[in-house]
């Protein structure tokens, strides 16, 4: 056989493989985008929003849960996004090569991969047991904590990114090192930065096993922090459960409603790297 | 211009110093003396004893094969080579006689002093107005118009005025590799340095653009003492008055251009000039 023809068989057969593997991906997406919509879409209406959970058998909403979700997802994002930022401009900056910054890094990687639930019992341990109840800053805090080792290794994967010869320069004109990292190497990275402080939201606003253990849930309208608090995922978990169908219609929505809000933000996350991509 | 006394420098060569002094009456006196310089990364001794002076608002040229340290020998000269844990130097750098490689001194301000254009160009990623303004920001607090005028003055004496005076406010990064050449040329002199070091500044460029950068050092000769490093011959004989010949690490021989294109002393020398390698 000519070697041409092998190649072009071999190519033939590799991008069908590709193709088919890209299709079994693709397929349960949309199945699982699919069964959320027909089931999800029907439980969307304005009490949703207006109204919190209701006891078995009456009407009502998921306001508690939404305002539940955004008060911890927000008290996370604002802890962890700036201990996350300073950690990975520590590794990419002052750390990269010497042993604290290898330990460092290792210690990251392996809260990065650490199973969510594990963080929310490690919560347990510090924050609601010597507390004695469960309360909406423990979840905030487990939430936070899930947070940081994805900010700091996506702040320090871009800040590498950026050229030396960018700080080179700037250090030639005589710069001091933390106007160097805030004015040019922050400027270059920032696109990136915002992504992955973006993709960290993402993944925290859907965490349940963190939140089953620190904020637990709350069936009212809360809005103290140190009181057990109502949130998304939770509501999902324990209502999707239940034999009753009016909670369970309510579980659909809130699971609608989260995968649209990581939706949004992904989509968020993608046009605001192209938009300040497009920039340059 | 008398320069009897400025033989080639033979390494290691502890003339120098009296070359310098020499050199000091004539009317190019050395503004940077470099003397017994040796230069490490990690255990390689890159440098060996290279001793050499530059003379203010006259050009000097270093060529060599890739490797011989030319690139290093500059960076040495304004310190950037402390951004990287493991490379030293040792020796002196006299610039109006005092050591910048001695370790009280204020880093930033050796700087300010010494501009530096690197091979690539390097805009910020920010407006060409504030690509200017970076550097003169660090040092001083100007009023806005006074701003806009040193900004203004940089880009004209950088040959980049004219193309860029309607769009101050768009990014540095929009510009073509010339221009964004140009700019960087232009930040640095906006800090209003006594020394500029090129190094191959016209290296990525096309032969136009390298023909307005060779316009431009030219143009700014006579305000600054001038150090490029370049791969291009050519180059080097067009737009330097001094040409130092670098050879693994050593300085090989430092004399006017036009001795060491006509008459080199060193066979080593003449190898590499007529090509016979490099």
């Amino acid at each position: 056989m000519p070697i041409y023809t092998r190649r072009r068989l071999t190519n033939y057969v590799v991008v069908g493989l590709s193709l088919v593997a890209t299709a079994f991906g693709l397929v349960f997406l949309v199945f699982v985008l699919g069964t959320l919509l027909i089931n999800g879409i029907g439980a969307l209406s304005v009490t949703l929003f207006t109204q919190s959970t209701p006891p078995p058998g009456s009407a009502g909403g998921l306001m508690n849960a939404i305002f539940g979700s955004l008060a911890m997802t927000v008290i996370a994002t604002l802890v962890g996004t700036p201990t996350g930022i300073l950690a990975g401009t520590f590794l990419a900056e002052y750390a990269h090569n010497n042993k604290l910054g290898e330990l460092v890094r290792f210690i990251n990687d392996i809260l990065l991969s650490a199973p969510s639930i594990i963080v929310g019992l490690f919560v347990y341990s510090i924050m609601v047991v010597p507390m004695g109840h469960f309360s909406a800053w423990a979840g905030a805090v487990a939430l936070a904590i899930i947070m940081i080792p994805v900010i700091v290794r996506t702040t320090e994967d871009m800040l590498t990114l950026v050229p030396n010869t960018l700080r080179e320069a700037a250090a030639a004109l005589g710069a001091p090192k933390w106007k160097i990292i805030l004015t040019v190497t922050y400027r270059s990275a920032i696109q990136g930065m915002l992504t992955g402080v973006l993709l960290a939201v993402a993944r925290i606003s859907g965490e349940t096993a963190p939140l089953l253990f620190t904020a637990l849930n709350n069936q009212f309208f809360s809005t103290d922090l140190n009181a057990p608090m109502a949130n998304l995922p939770v509501v999902i978990f324990q209502f999707a459960m239940s034999p009753y169908a009016d909670w369970q219609v309510l579980a659909w929505a809130g699971a609608l409603l989260i995968t649209a809000a990581i939706l949004v933000l992904n989509v968020g996350a993608r046009m605001f790297a192209s938009w300040s991509g497009l920039e340059k | 211009m008398s320069l009897s006394l400025q033989k080639s420098v033979s390494v290691p060569s502890n003339a120098a110093g009296r070359n310098g002094a020499a050199a000091a009456t004539n009317a190019y006196p050395v503004k940077c003396q470099i003397r017994d310089v040796s230069f490490y990364y990690g255990r390689f001794h890159a440098l060996k004893n290279v001793s050499l002076p530059l003379h203010d608002r006259r050009v000097t040229a270093f060529i060599g094969p890739s490797g011989c340290g030319k690139s290093t020998l500059l960076r040495i000269l304004n310190r950037i080579y402390e951004l990287y844990p493991g490379q030293s130097a040792t020796g002196e750098v006299l610039v109006d006689g005092e050591n910048i490689l001695s370790p009280g001194l204020d880093l930033n301000l050796v700087r300010a002093k010494i501009g530096m254009v690197f091979q690539k160009p390097t805009p910020f990623p920010m407006s060409i107005y504030d690509n200017i303004a970076f550097g003169i920001r660090l040092y001083e607090k100007l009023p806005k118009s006074e701003l806009d005028d040193r900004i203004e003055s940089a880009l004209q004496r950088a040959a980049l005025w004219t193309e860029v005076k309607d769009k101050l406010k768009q990014s540095g990064l929009g510009l073509s590799g010339g221009q964004q050449q140009r700019l960087c040329i232009a930040r640095a002199i906006a800090v209003r340095p006594e020394i500029l070091l090129l190094d191959e500044p016209a290296s990525a460029l096309d032969p136009i653009s390298t023909q307005r950068i060779e316009e431009l050092i030219a143009e700014l000769k006579p305000d600054y003492c001038i150090a490029i490093v370049t791969h291009n011959m050519q180059q080097a004989a067009r737009c330097s008055d001094y040409t130092a010949f670098m050879y693994l690490g050593e300085l090989v021989e430092f004399d006017e251009t036009e001795k060491i294109f006509t008459h080199p002393k060193e066979k080593r020398t003449e190898d590499y000039i007529t090509g016979r390698f490099g």
